[in-house]
């Protein structure tokens, strides 16, 4: 009962928030002023605010800032032993190094290292934590480019980059980051540059307390819906999760964003009731998840959870079995990934639910943009289906959907399934699952669930599996790199055939895309294609386990 | 001179990145750290540290193990849930076991490094100490009496089919939990034997134990964190005769300390109650 309670409250809340947090985003990527702080990081960084960009030279853009941003983070992590607030930590190894740059500039936040072992607080406040707000901006930008697309009319260009990116960051991210991150402070989310302190426990033992400028990382890491935990066990340590409402917080600002930003879309194509639609089609199916994943924790079916007489292995105390549930739901429904309990230990059908909600690519609502931009690919899938149906040439909002974008977005779709499946394959194929923790269907599940985490940019795991080794590591980094970045360009490519496009005048056959029918339809069509792509692979692991 | 375009772009690039770090990976941390300092919150912002006298003894919001240099529970102090960080609630090792729910074969050795207890196993051993600790019934389903996950390999005669030709207790060296399954008497398990690999049918028994069983279900599990600060006020329940009797105090005095240091829902519905157990176990040491 409580645990319905909590879920209905974070409705309640994000239907409060959709229309003003989504209008001030709107107002952010739309507006033409430039505020003073912002044009004096356009003259340092020596780019033109009011250059107009073509969908070639966004992508470039895009590509070139997050290219730097690996290298950057790479070398960072490389020479961490050597900077201020080290802590005492060595480098951190190539392959390991690799795998976090490219982990954290693609959104994913997935693992491979124990923060509390292995990072000083310099690399995680000014290397990780930086890419946890540019990442998430970065994904905002590409939505907004696509949107331009559908709204602009016989266009070449998509807007700038370097502005999008800029307003995000300063004027969405930050803003709510300083707010909360105090609010997470007076609940007792550590804050400061102490390397921690030797206690002497009152049985006599000692216990090391670390410190670290965590609540300032902690709101990022959900509000950019990125995921990496400043410790190891992430949103689980009461030190990034200290009180039973800070975790509702955390999944409130995980949604914030993504659930807001159909409202941007709306006002951006001139029809609210798109935007409406849209977040619709989101709803409904995070609803479901939701619901589904408390329903098998609680009911807590399998042989050790009988045995416990609750799925509590793995959780926490405090937040206890639905509130657990609900936060995994919400950081796999999103590209987040943070983890306040362990998706490993979950019943079978439970921890399947997580895996599902990221083989739906992410949408419902999914990460800071990539979840608008996902979903939008699927209405368009959606319209397209529709008018083989009836016979028409398909249009959404006013643009025929012809071959060419057709093509775009049906490459789309399948990038993360084929990543998903080779990359999983490899695994078996080169012998490295063996690193699985568990045996049976459930250690083909973690094998399973790291490429669907990897390549969906989630970052959450089965975290039995060890991943810190050189084949692992490169090959989950390449999952991330390519799992970001080809939806994107391919994204902008949409966006800029869309935009050159005249508007078609809506006439008696149009489909109309506002309306219940239609959100029935984008609802069946993602699960239907996730259905058909991943009921083999899921058969393997979590439902034979399940069954069994 | 004039840069070709795609160099000049990622030297844009570099500067925004160098921009965004000095903004948003050092003014923004700082500045809350600096906030940080300010009377009121330099105490939670340095992690709700809990002095004893002079000492600080922890963090109020970090568990702790209160056993002794063997691991044995320290019979006057509220015991902690079990922990999968380190040797048991090492802020340095934070983890949780990441075990699934059907890991419930053991890996038996002679040497007990190569030995391994399943998820199943370890919850089974937990309660029977703590039954025992307790005084009261340890008993689980899918448990033995001896402590370990009842569970048999049975061996039919076609693979998946056919008549039960062959079946072994898999986590038990000695006797059988059970004589016979199927008419076929049931053998006890050699070290280093993989069973299912041989082709048994790994079949956990279910046993007449109660379905609630009386050991709470947060005392025989580990947390998330390895940290977890709270036990159930079940769990704190079960413990107070002990607590009483090992303290010379009266229950109904130890009763109103949990209820003290429960901590109940946040407005009536988030999260679950939860007894600090730190800051319950200052309280009893102050109790004179």
């Amino acid at each position: 009962m409580a645990g319905w309670l909590f879920v209905s409250t974070l409705v309640i809340a994000l239907v409060a928030v959709y229309r003003p947090f989504g209008d001030h985003m709107y107002r952010v990527v739309a507006g033409t002023r430039h505020a003073r702080v912002e044009r004096g990081v356009y003259r340092l960084v020596g780019v033109d605010p009011e250059a107009e960009q073509t969908w070639g030279v966004y992508a470039r853009s895009v590509l070139a800032f997050s290219a730097v941003s690996v290298l950057f983070l790479y070398l960072f992590l490389r020479v961490q032993d050597k900077l201020w607030l080290a802590l005492g930590m060595p480098k951190m190894n190539a392959h390991v190094s690799w795998n976090t740059a490219v982990s954290f500039v693609s959104n994913t936040n997935w693992q491979a290292y124990a923060g509390e072992s292995a990072l000083g607080h310099l690399v995680q406040m000014a290397g990780l934590a930086v890419q946890n707000f540019v990442s998430a901006a970065v994904g905002i930008a590409v939505a907004v480019a696509l949107i331009r697309g559908f709204a602009a009319r016989k266009q070449a260009t998509l807007g700038n980059f370097w502005v999008d990116l800029t307003r995000i960051t300063l004027r969405v991210l930050l803003p709510v980051a300083v707010l909360f991150a105090v609010i997470f402070m007076i609940a007792g989310m550590v804050q400061n540059l102490s390397g921690g302190v030797d206690v002497t426990t009152l049985t006599g033992a000692t216990q090391h307390l670390t410190g670290g400028p965590v609540a300032s990382q902690e709101v990022i890491k959900e509000l950019g819906t990125n995921g990496g935990g400043f410790y190891n066990v992430n949103s689980a340590h009461p030190f990034e999760n200290p009180t039973t409402w800070t975790n509702w917080l955390e999944i409130f600002l995980i949604f914030l964003i993504p659930f807001s930003l159909p409202r941007v879309f709306g006002r951006m194509v001139g029809q609210n009731r798109q935007g409406y639609a849209i977040v619709a089609v989101m709803a409904v199916l995070a609803i479901a998840s939701i619901a589904l994943t408390v329903g098998f924790e609680v009911h807590g079916a399998g042989t050790v959870p009988q045995a416990v007489g609750a799925a509590m292995e793995g959780k926490e105390v405090r937040f206890g079995v639905p509130n657990s549930a609900t936060f995994a739901a919400a950081t796999t429904l999103t590209s987040t990934g943070a983890v306040d309990s362990f998706h490993d230990s979950y019943t079978a059908f439970g921890g399947m639910m997580p895996m599902i909600n990221m083989m739906l690519g992410e949408v419902a609502p999914g990460g800071t943009g990539s979840g608008l931009y996902g979903l939008l690919i699927l209405a368009v899938i959606t319209v397209f289906v529709a008018g083989l149906m009836v016979g028409r040439t398909p249009e959404y909002l006013g643009k025929k959907i012809g071959a060419r974008e057709m093509k775009l977005a049906s490459l789309y779709f399948l990038i993360t399934p084929a990543l998903v499946l080779i990359g999983a394959a490899a695994a078996f194929a080169t012998g490295n699952n063996s690193t699985a923790l568990n045996t049976g269907p459930h250690g083909l599940s973690e094998v399973l669930y790291a490429f669907t985490s990897a390549a969906n940019n989630n970052g959450s795991a089965f975290g039995g599996i060890t991943v810190n080794t050189p084949w692992w590591d490169t090959a989950l980094g390449l999952a991330m790199l390519l799992g970001r970045f080809l939806p994107m360009v391919l994204v902008l490519a949409l966006a800029g055939s869309l935009a050159r496009q005249k508007a078609v005048p809506e006439s008696e056959g149009t489909l109309p895309t506002h309306q219940p029918l239609f959100v029935g339809m984008v609802v069946g069509v993602t699960v239907v294609l996730v259905a058909l792509t991943f009921l083999p692979a899921l058969a393997l692991g979590p439902i034979a386990e399940g069954l069994s | 001179m004039r840069l070709p375009s795609w160099l000049s772009q990622h030297l844009a690039a570099l500067r925004t990145l160098l921009v965004f770090t000095v903004l948003l990976g050092l003014a923004y941390p700082l500045a809350l750290v600096a906030i940080g300092r300010l009377p009121g919150l330099d105490h939670r912002a340095d992690g709700s540290l809990v002095t004893v006298g002079d000492t600080t003894v922890g963090s109020s919001l970090i568990g702790q193990s209160f056993t002794d240099k063997d691991g044995n529970p320290i019979a006057e102090y509220f015991q902690s849930r079990p922990s999968a960080a380190g040797d048991g609630y090492d802020p340095t090792a934070t983890s949780a076991s990441n075990l699934g729910p059907e890991s419930v074969v053991d890996t038996l050795s002679a040497n007990p490094d190569d030995a391994k207890q399943s998820l199943l196993t370890q919850v089974c051993a937990r309660s029977l100490a703590i039954g025992e600790l307790e005084g009261v019934d340890g008993s689980r389903p899918y448990c033995t009496a001896d402590g370990v996950g009842a569970v048999l390999a049975v061996f039919h005669r076609d693979g998946l089919t056919g008549p039960v030709t062959r079946v072994v207790s898999v986590n038990q060296t000695g006797t059988p939990f059970v004589g016979s399954y199927d008419g076929v008497p049931v053998e006890p398990a050699s070290n280093g034997e993989d069973y299912q690999a041989l082709g048994g049918i790994i079949t956990p028994v279910r046993g007449t134990a109660p379905a609630h069983p009386v050991v709470p279900s947060d005392a025989v599990t580990a947390g998330a964190s390895g940290l977890d600060p709270d036990i159930s006020p079940a769990y704190a329940a079960l413990q107070v005769p002990r607590i009483a009797r090992e303290r010379g105090l009266p229950e109904a005095t130890v009763r109103a300390l949990v209820k003290e240091h429960t901590d109940g829902r946040a407005l009536g519905f988030m999260g679950e109650p939860g007894v600090d157990v730190l800051d319950l176990n200052i309280a009893l040491d102050q109790q004179k």
